[in-house]
Formats: C-alpha cells, sequence, structure tokens
C-alpha cells in the first residue's frame, strides 16, 4: 500500500543550522495496516509524514502508494491519496467557512473542481447524517462557521473531512495532544472507529506510549529520521511500555528523551 | 444660515453624481474586496490597472471600436495587469504586496505607451458612452439623472450577482479555502498558485471596468487617475463591512459583504462631499482618504488593546490589594 524507500530529508543545507531530518526511512505499509509511531522529539515523525504528504519535495529516496510512484507529485497533485489530521485543530480546516463547506471541499479532494455548485442539497442532507453520527450537535450548526467549534469538535470534523473521500492514506500527527484528556480519548475512539469502518491503512503519531500499544496492528519507533524498531500483530499486542523503553535504549544507546512522552495513564 | 442653505443645495445637486461616481469605485471596491477579504492579499496592483482599464477604454472609444466592446476589452487588460502581479508572486516567489508595486509602475509605462501622452480625452457629445457626469448635475432632467445613476447601478448589480454565483461554485469555493487556510487547501488537492492567479485576474479585471467607466463619467482618461485608488478601495471595504457588521450582525452574509462593500463606496464619496463643503480642498481628499482607512483600521484594534492593557491591569492589581501598594 505504502512503500518508503531510504527517505532523506535536511533542512537549510549548507548552513550551520542544517538539520538531517530523515536520514534513509525504510517503511512498508501492508493494505490496512494501522501504524502507530512513537519517537523522542525530533526523531522525524512529523517529516516523515510531510515527507508522504508532499509538503516538500524529498532529497533522496522514492515514495509509493498503491504501486504508483509519488515521489515527484507536488502536494496537491498527491492529495487524492492522502487524509491528514494535524495536531494544531486551527490546521485542518477553514474557520472562515461553514462547517457544510468545510466538508464539501473535503469531499472533493483531489478531483477537478469546476463551475458546479461547491455544494449540491444532496450532500447537505448526507453531511446531516455523518455529523449526526459524530454525535457532537453539529448536524443543527451545519451552517456555522467552523471558527466557533472547539479544539475537539474541530478534530472530530477534522477526521470526518479526511476520510469523507477515502484516501489510500490516512496520516494522524499528535491529533488529540492539543486535547483535553477526555476529548482526546473521544477522538481517539473516533479515529478507530473510522479507520475500522472504511478498512483504512493509517499512520498515526502519538506521544502516548500507551495509546501506541492499545491501538493499530503495528507500532513503529523512530529515533534520529530512521525507523529503529518495527513490531506488529501478536507481538505488537503484547508490548508493555517498559519493553518499549528498553528496546529504544538498545536500539539507541540512549534513554528516550520526549518531555511530553506520557508513560503512564 | 443662508450660507448653510446654499451649501445644502449644493449638497443635494451633488448627490446623485457622488452616487453614481461611488457605484463606479464600487467597482473597483469589489475588486479590492476579493483579493484582500477572501484572498487575504494586499494587492497594489490596482493603482495600475484602474488607469489602464481607463485609457484602453478611451483609445478604443476614439478610435471607433464600440463602447461596449471597449470596455469588455478594458477588463481584459485590467486581467492581464493581475496576471502579471500573480505571475511575479507565485512563479518568481516576489512577495505579494511588492509584486503588485512592481505591476503598478510598469503600468505607468504601459499608460504612456498605449496614448502618448498623460491624459487622454473622449467626449460624450462624439461618442456614444453608457455614463457621463455631464447628465448629473444640476441642470438635467431627473430622467437623465435617474438614467446615469441606474446605469452604473445595473453594473454593480449584475458583478455582484456573478460574484455570488461564482464564489458558490466548487472553484469559487476553492479560492475562499486558499484566503482562509492555504495548507489545508493543499492538503485537499486545491493548486494554490493557480486559485490565486484566477483570483488576482478577475479582481484586477473589474478594476480595469471601473476604469472604463471612471475614464467615460469624467470625460477623459488620466495616467494618475489610479494615484491612490487602493486606498479607496480599502476605505469602501472597511466602511462597508462595519457597517455591515453594526447592522445585519449574524446575517451579514456573502452578498451583503459584496453590496456593503459598494455602499461603501458610494459612503466614501457622499461623506467626502460632506468634508469639502465644511472647508477641505481638493487639494486634500488624498489626505481625507488615508485618514479614513488609517482611523477605520486602527479603531478594532485600538479597542482590543484597551480591553487587554497592562496601564490597566496594573490598575486594577492595585484596587484589588487596597491602598498603600503602588505598582513601579
Ligand atoms: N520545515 C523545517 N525546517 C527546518 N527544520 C525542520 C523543519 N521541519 C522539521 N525540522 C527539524 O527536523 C527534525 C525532525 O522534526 P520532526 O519531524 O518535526 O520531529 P518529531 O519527531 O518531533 O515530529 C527536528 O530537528 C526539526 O527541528
Ligand atoms: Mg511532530
Amino acid at each position: 500500500m505504502l512503500e518508503l524507500h531510504n527517505i532523506k530529508k535536511a533542512f537549510n543545507k549548507g548552513t550551520i543550522n542544517e538539520k538531517r531530518a530523515l536520514n534513509g526511512v525504510e517503511l512498508t505499509l501492508d493494505d490496512g495496516d494501522f501504524v502507530t509511531i512513537i519517537g523522542g522529539n525530533g526523531a522525524g515523525k512529523s517529516t516523515t509524514l510531510n515527507a508522504i504528504a508532499g509538503v516538500w519535495p524529498v532529497d533522496e529516496g522514492a515514495i509509493i502508494i498503491n504501486g504508483q510512484n509519488v515521489t515527484g507529485l507536488s502536494e496537491h497533485k498527491r492529495a487524492k491519496f492522502i487524509g491528514r489530521v494535524f495536531q494544531d485543530p486551527m490546521t485542518g480546516t477553514a474557520a472562515t467557512m461553514e462547517i457544510q463547506e468545510n466538508l464539501a471541499l473535503a469531499a472533493r479532494r483531489g478531483e477537478k473542481r469546476g463551475l458546479r455548485w461547491g455544494i449540491t442539497k444532496r450532500e447537505r442532507e448526507e453531511y446531516h447524517e455523518m455529523l449526526k453520527s459524530l454525535d457532537l450537535g453539529l448536524e443543527d450548526r451545519m451552517t456555522a462557521k467552523v471558527g466557533l467549534l472547539s479544539g475537539g469538535q474541530r478534530q472530530a470534523l477534522t477526521l470526518l473531512m479526511a476520510t469523507l473521500k477515502k484516501p489510500e492514506i490516512l496520516l494522524l500527527d499528535e491529533h488529540t495532544a492539543a486535547l483535553d484528556p477526555k476529548t482526546a480519548a473521544k477522538v481517539l475512539e473516533l479515529s478507530d472507529k473510522i479507520i475500522a469502518e472504511h478498512h483504512l491503512t493509517a499512520m498515526m503519531v502519538t506521544h502516548n506510549m500507551n495509546d501506541a500499544i492499545k491501538h493499530g496492528n503495528r507500532l513503529i519507533m523512530m529515533n534520529d529520521g530512521k525507523v529503529i524498531f518495527d513490531v506488529k500483530g501478536e507481538e505488537k499486542a503484547k508490548l508493555t511500555v517498559d519493553d518499549l523503553l528498553v528496546k529504544f535504549e538498545q536500539a539507541s544507546g540512549t534513554k528516550l528523551n520526549n518531555d511530553r512522552m506520557l508513560l503512564s495513564e | 444660515m443662508e450660507l448653510f442653505l446654499s451649501k445644502l443645495s449644493t449638497f443635494g445637486n451633488a448627490i446623485p453624481g457622488d452616487i453614481t461616481q461611488g457605484l463606479i469605485w464600487g467597482v473597483l471596491a469589489i475588486g479590492v474586496f476579493i483579493t484582500y477579504k477572501i484572498l487575504d492579499f494586499a494587492d497594489l496592483t490596482v493603482d495600475g490597472s484602474l488607469g489602464l482599464g481607463g485609457v484602453v477604454a478611451v483609445v478604443l472609444i476614439t478610435n471607433g471600436v464600440p463602447v461596449p466592446l471597449a470596455m469588455f476589452i478594458a477588463f481584459l487588460a485590467g486581467c492581464a495587469a493581475g496576471f502579471v502581479t500573480a505571475f511575479f508572486n507565485t512563479a518568481l516567489g516576489i512577495p505579494g504586496i511588492l509584486s503588485g508595486i512592481l505591476t503598478q509602475l510598469a503600468l505607468y509605462s504601459v499608460y504612456l505607451d498605449i496614448n502618448g501622452k498623460a491624459n487622454a480625452p473622449v467626449s460624450v457629445d462624439k461618442y456614444p458612452l453608457v455614463l457621463s457626469s455631464r447628465f448629473v448635475t444640476a441642470g438635467n432632467a431627473s430622467a437623465d439623472i435617474i438614467k446615469t445613476v441606474g446605469t452604473a447601478l445595473i453594473f454593480v448589480v449584475c458583478i455582484i450577482a456573478i460574484l455570488y454565483w461564482f464564489f458558490g461554485t466548487e472553484y469559487g469555493m476553492a479560492i475562499r479555502a486558499t484566503g482562509c487556510n492555504s495548507n489545508l487547501s493543499k492538503a485537499e488537492g486545491i493548486n494554490t498558485k493557480r486559485t490565486t492567479i484566477v483570483t488576482l485576474v478577475i479582481s484586477n479585471g473589474l478594476v480595469g471596468l471601473s476604469g472604463a467607466l471612471l475614464a467615460q463619467y469624467q470625460g477623459f482618461a488620466d495616467v494618475n487617475m489610479g494615484r491612490g485608488a487602493i486606498v479607496i478601495g480599502l476605505a469602501s471595504v472597511i466602511i462597508g463591512m462595519v457597517l455591515g457588521e453594526v447592522i445585519l450582525r449574524k446575517h451579514f452574509n456573502f452578498i451583503a459583504k459584496l453590496s456593503f462593500t459598494a455602499l461603501g463606496a458610494i459612503i466614501y464619496f457622499v461623506v467626502l462631499r460632506i468634508v469639502m463643503l465644511i472647508g477641505l480642498s481638493t487639494d486634500n481628499t488624498k489626505l481625507f482618504s488615508a485618514v479614513i482607512v488609517a482611523v477605520f483600521l486602527a479603531v478594532p484594534y485600538l479597542q482590543k488593546q484597551s480591553r487587554a492593557s497592562f496601564a490597566k491591569a496594573g490598575k486594577r492589581s492595585e484596587e484589588s490589594l487596597g491602598a498603600g501598594k503602588e505598582s513601579v
């Protein structure tokens, strides 16, 4: 489904601020894989997702989605394969546009946009039903501006937007990190539900080790721009936080340095 | 008293002309609204594309081209100017404001190339112009006055209708999304460079059309006619937005925003007339527009500041601590 071959990316090349963010990322996801990604601050987790989404071109390596080499496609051309939810709830929605307009935008992800109506009556009805299933009362506020929503509501809406048109791959980058614990749990539960319902292939970055263990069928750990640990299935299900800490020290030779990393519930 | 009455009658006589002029500038203001408010792009091309539209229309009309066709070409000329700015910005990476300034400056020469000299007259006696200031003064029959104001109004209404439709389409919505959140737009597969280009083209096309109308109205195009036009456009947009928020509040929807932008332009010219009757000289009209824009932009900021000011927080803290504990 997704193949990353030897992905390298450096920022501010040729200056004293040069930062090699990705140093040869290798990863192959199977259809329906739900991978959680953990790692220290600056390990390259977000950069990996940005590379897949095509926020900028990579320096080296190949990105293959569903057999198609997308390495040379710009972000907006790649968009048809990819659904994204970001850490900052502001990033994933258009604040000055209505809830239903945001959904209509997302429904046309990767499609040619012409002079047909930007949102049709039938769509409105569909969105009403979808929003109802979120159980956040948004179905009664379809013409409200998204800027009026809370962070949790916005993330739930962004999730819906990212999966409205089934993506080949769903990228979640600490998408619950800015929410309070209760809301975070709800959004995480919703993510699980949507991923399962649509049999999506998904990557979820999280700084919560328990979440990383609990969710998905596969877990990878990153350090210094590389994948240093990769488990799936049975083996992953049996992991504990302590296992992960030991693995990290073995693979990297240092202690895990993520100050936001949550080790307990 | 007598002086006041005479001024009042001067004002009354001038009103139809001011409204017409407001409507013509309203077309420009709507163009500014599209870039400044929808795309979030401060486009200074406007100062150049207004004069360009004016001179293109005048030169074509005086060379025998039918007036409607001349106006359409003036619109296209404005579009081309917008494209140049968009090209500077999206293809060459020049910051938006500077891109507009470059085009604006270049258009000064283009104007002179087209016309050969700074001023290009066009007489309503010789050519079938769509409107003229000659028909909206004190001596005119009311039918003429109504026709002139009506013509300008029809242009504005048609433009608002077309834009209302356009920004409800898939592509129009993509433009709105680009202005609101360009990262999200790219993630949704929108080519944000292209939406930027299209928006600047449409906006400056409208400004070119506004220039064509203005040149006919005043009976000439002039190389300086666009100087400060962006400020008048911004003033109209801002006046319209403030007014709309106050009057319509929650119902201040998209079509109302376009309409209030044009209304803002009318109000601008009416208020300008009033301050001129009170004693502002014509030399100072630019000062007037600059002050209006500065005031309207500053008020919301200052309001916010006064609500969240350190000085006030200090005072409140002293009050809550009681007497004797002064802040440093
Ligand atoms: N756009 C950028 N410009 C410069 N440096 C960047 C950029 N994006 C990421 N980096 C750097 O690359 C490294 C990896 O960052 P990131 O992928 O965001 O880490 P994380 O694993 O915490 O998500 C960090 O050192 C970060 O500072
Ligand atoms: Mg990150």
